[in-house]
């Protein structure tokens, strides 16, 4: 088992340097605010870069599948990154959490025919698992599936899809004992363009990650792995989405706080910078603080998931739970520390402070993983190894 | 570090362990030994009882003695604070008489910095130093000061220009603590404890060739001194005295350490309780079954995510240390972190304790130790700079905001202070 590292590697360093090369080239905020007007929402040219040049959708899908089998450090990398510049990308979605239940979930079959294509992101997959409510946790899960024939359809409703309207793959949870309960929970595979899928894209509070919602009606589906065996491979595949959002997070805390100092040290009021006032010094040192405090937990947590897999949930959640108030935190400081010009709608900051909002509620909210990490603390990891953080 | 430097100095260290260890020696009858070798300061200059070896050879003689269960030089209090500044600072005479007696444990020493009217402003020292031509005169108060009631000696930061900017006017003194003018008297605290001291100087005399570095450079002596306390304090967080205690403790000497230990330690009995105890709360919780309480839930996994964060944060900036980046303003933010966790975990063990946070000492859960907690937690925010110190550090130094407007930089007799003026 590989030692939790405190410090990323030369190569580690590298590969940051040569993302936020490319990320500033390829989503500067003026790009951020085109693409959450379009009906994609994201550049299709800069995606099949990322997977061309820079192999970054398939970082975490083993090689023999077409990816580059790196783990969660280096995705956690890629996601500070990308969440730095508000990158608008199925990132999450396809690369992380639909590659991640794959990977874990899908018979070798299953996995060969369709990781090279998320992998070189031709594919577009999205994982559908929350459900109206947006319950956190896998044991809510009510959707059924109907066995017919030696194969099955769903029938119900899937929601907070994220990026569900872009994807042609969509896995979805659902239940195939009667009575519910993770252990009858298994995963299925199911054409975006199948009969009886219905999609519609959210209006969302935050419009640079697209949600979408899913109806199902009879629909085919194609059971991954085995059946009823989905639970854990889920909770994990949603820890590890919790971790790489709360990487994503940190970047993003940054990169407010950046902006945040640049602006008020050029700010002159009552003929001096703003950052001059003690008032505003102290709170740009705390925020200091509850940045590097949420990066510490961010890249402990992808460490620990790469070198200590059973302790991942307590570290998930705890990761999860920092960075949502940490980032909000961070967003809510920066347009106060900006003044009036940061609540409009044409400065910058308003765009991170939505991403800071919706990051806080995606995959559970910070009081649903408080919880959570009790839970672990109390001895009940295994009830909690079929428990995963929802929508 | 060579492999092959490692070898030769745990070679060395070995042999000579196995000739003169002697678990039944007298303390000081084996620490002159220590310093007559080098071994007990073997990261010291050779000509000051040393070897001069680097940091980490100095940690392979540290293994050797914890294997064998040595008993090493006197370090407790600010011992090793008046030796490196000192080593760094005084004249061949002044080492000369006070290094060997620091390391033996003979002469016990006390830091003079902190004045009631100068805190945070340290360099606002109100205590005077006057020279008649043979030796000086002090007159003043000092206060902060543990370990004054048996300190042989004291490391004294006193103003001796009053017309000079304020940096520019202090001197620093090795003082005779044991002199009619000096008069200790204990301080104390609001938690019931008195760890420190305060230190009035009626005519208290100081000879000429106690005078450390130039006369008016004592500010910058002072900052040796505040720079290894600071080393040390991060040395102590990292749990790194963890060498002693792998072998057996069998002699008589072990217990003449305890006993000095114990004296040493007295004041610091409440430090654990002052940062929080953050490993009772979830024992507790679970014990007292407060743990099934929705609100203590969170508020405990709140705390828990605090001080993990806070740890890891420290460990991030110990790595890039050792990565050779230059030491940073890390340890401002880490004592910022340290004040939050110890407030938090406050709050918490109010939350378990419930009504029984009422109580204190024997009627109080873990007999008192919980009050104490309650008690003790403010001092973390002050102490060792206030956490709005460490904000004006955070902002100036890392986020590179402007600096606050002086208002003492013209002579020092001209600046507003807390005794009016001179």
């Amino acid at each position: 088992m590989p030692d939790i590292q405190f410090h990323f590697t030369e190569e580690q360093r590298q590969f940051r340097d040569m993302l936020r090369r490319f990320m500033a080239e390829a989503s500067p905020s003026a790009e951020v605010r085109r693409l959450m007007d379009t009906e994609l929402g994201f550049d299709p040219a800069v995606w099949r870069r990322m997977a061309d040049e820079l192999g970054l959708v398939g970082l975490m899908i083993p090689e023999r599948y077409g990816g580059s089998g790196f783990g969660l450090v280096e995705l956690g990398l890629a996601m500070e990154e990308m969440g730095r510049v508000l990158l608008c990308a199925p990132y999450l979605a396809s690369a992380v959490l639909a590659a991640n239940a794959l990977c874990r979930v899908g018979s070798e079959a299953q996995k060969q025919r369709w990781l090279p294509g998320i992998a070189c992101g031709e594919t577009l997959a999205a994982l559908a698992f929350a459900e109206p409510g947006g319950e956190p946790g896998i044991e809510s899960i009510a959707l059924q599936a109907a066995a017919f024939d030696g194969g099955y359809s769903l029938t119900g409703c899937k929601d907070y899809v994220v990026d569900g309207c872009n994807a042609d793959l969509l896995l979805v949870a659902a239940l195939t004992e009667p009575g519910g309960g993770p252990a009858g929970l298994s995963l299925f595979a199911v054409s975006a363009d199948a009969p009886g899928v219905r999609r519609r894209r959210l209006r969302t509070l935050d419009p640079t990650r697209q949600l979408a919602r899913l109806d199902f009606d009879d629909a085919p589906a194609e059971l991954l792995g085995d059946l009823g065996g989905a639970g854990p491979a889920l909770a994990e595949t949603l820890d590890i989405g919790a971790i790489a959002l709360a990487n994503e997070m940190a970047g993003g805390a940054q990169r407010l706080l950046e902006d945040t100092l640049e602006y008020i040290k050029l700010r002159m009021q009552f003929g001096r910078a703003v950052a001059s006032f003690q008032a505003i010094k102290h709170r740009c040192a705390e925020l200091l603080l509850q940045v590097e405090l949420m990066k510490s937990v961010a890249y402990h947590a992808a460490q620990v998931a790469d070198a200590n897999p059973e302790q991942l949930a307590y570290e998930a959640s705890l990761a999860k739970a920092a960075a949502g108030e940490a980032y909000l935190h961070a967003a809510i400081e920066a347009v106060q520390l900006h003044g009036g010009i940061g609540f409009t709608w044409d400065q910058d900051t308003q765009l991170w402070y939505k991403r800071a909002k919706s990051s806080e509620v995606l995959l559970g909210d910070p009081a649903w993983h408080r919880e959570r990490m009790i839970q672990c603390l109390e001895g009940r990891e295994t009830k909690l190894a079929s428990t995963g953080a929802v929508a | 570090m060579s492999g092959s430097a490692e070898e030769t100095v745990r070679d060395e260290a070995r042999t000579w362990l196995n000739t003169h260890w002697d678990p039944n020696a007298g303390l000081v009858a084996w620490r002159t030994k220590l310093v007559e070798s080098g071994w007990g300061a073997p990261d010291w200059p050779p000509e000051w009882h040393g070897r001069g070896l680097s940091p980490e050879l100095t940690r392979v003689v540290e293994q050797e003695f914890a294997g064998i269960g040595a008993v090493g030089v006197a370090t407790g209090g600010i011992r090793l604070l008046a030796a490196a500044t000192l080593l760094e600072h005084g004249s061949d005479a002044q080492k000369a008489q006070f290094l060997r007696r620091i390391l033996t444990g003979e002469d016990v020493w006390c830091q003079l910095f902190s004045e009631p009217g100068s805190g945070s402003d340290l360099a606002g020292a109100l205590t005077r130093a006057e020279f008649d031509g043979a030796s000086w005169t002090v007159n003043g108060q000092k206060v902060w000061t543990t370990s004054a009631h048996h300190a042989d000696w004291g490391l004294l930061l006193a103003r001796t220009d009053w017309d000079a900017p304020k940096h520019q006017g202090l001197s620093y003194f090795v003082i005779d603590m044991r002199q009619p003018g000096v008069e200790v008297q204990p301080l104390k605290q609001m938690n019931g404890h008195a760890s420190f001291n305060q230190v009035f100087f009626n005519d208290a005399k100081v000879e000429a060739e106690h005078l450390v570095g130039k006369l008016g450079q004592g500010w910058s002596v002072a900052m040796t001194t505040l720079a290894h306390e600071r080393r040390r304090a991060d040395g102590l967080r990292s749990g790194r005295a963890d060498v002693k205690g792998q072998a057996e403790r069998q002699g008589t000497i072990y217990a003449e350490e305890a006993e000095e230990t114990a004296t040493v330690m007295a004041p610091y009995t409440w430090y654990p309780q002052r940062a929080g105890r953050v490993d009772l709360a979830l024992p507790r919780a679970l014990a007292s079954g407060r743990i099934g309480n929705p609100a203590v839930r969170q508020e405990l996994a709140r705390l828990l995510i605090l001080s993990s964060s806070a740890e890891w944060t420290a460990r991030r900036a110990r790595a890039a240390q050792q990565q050779g980046q230059p030491q940073g303003p890390e340890g401002s933010l880490g004592k910022l972190a340290a004040s939050h966790v110890a407030r938090l975990a406050a709050r918490v063990h109010t939350m378990i304790a419930g009504a029984d946070a009422l109580l204190a000492g024997e009627d109080g859960p873990e007999n008192g130790l919980i009050a104490e907690i309650l008690l003790s937690v403010p001092a973390v925010s002050i102490a060792g700079g206030t956490d709005e110190i460490q904000r004006n550090i955070i902002a100036e130094r890392v986020l590179g905001m402007p600096k606050e407007p002086r208002f003492d930089q013209g002579p020092f007799r001209e600046v507003a202070t807390n005794k009016g003026r001179d």
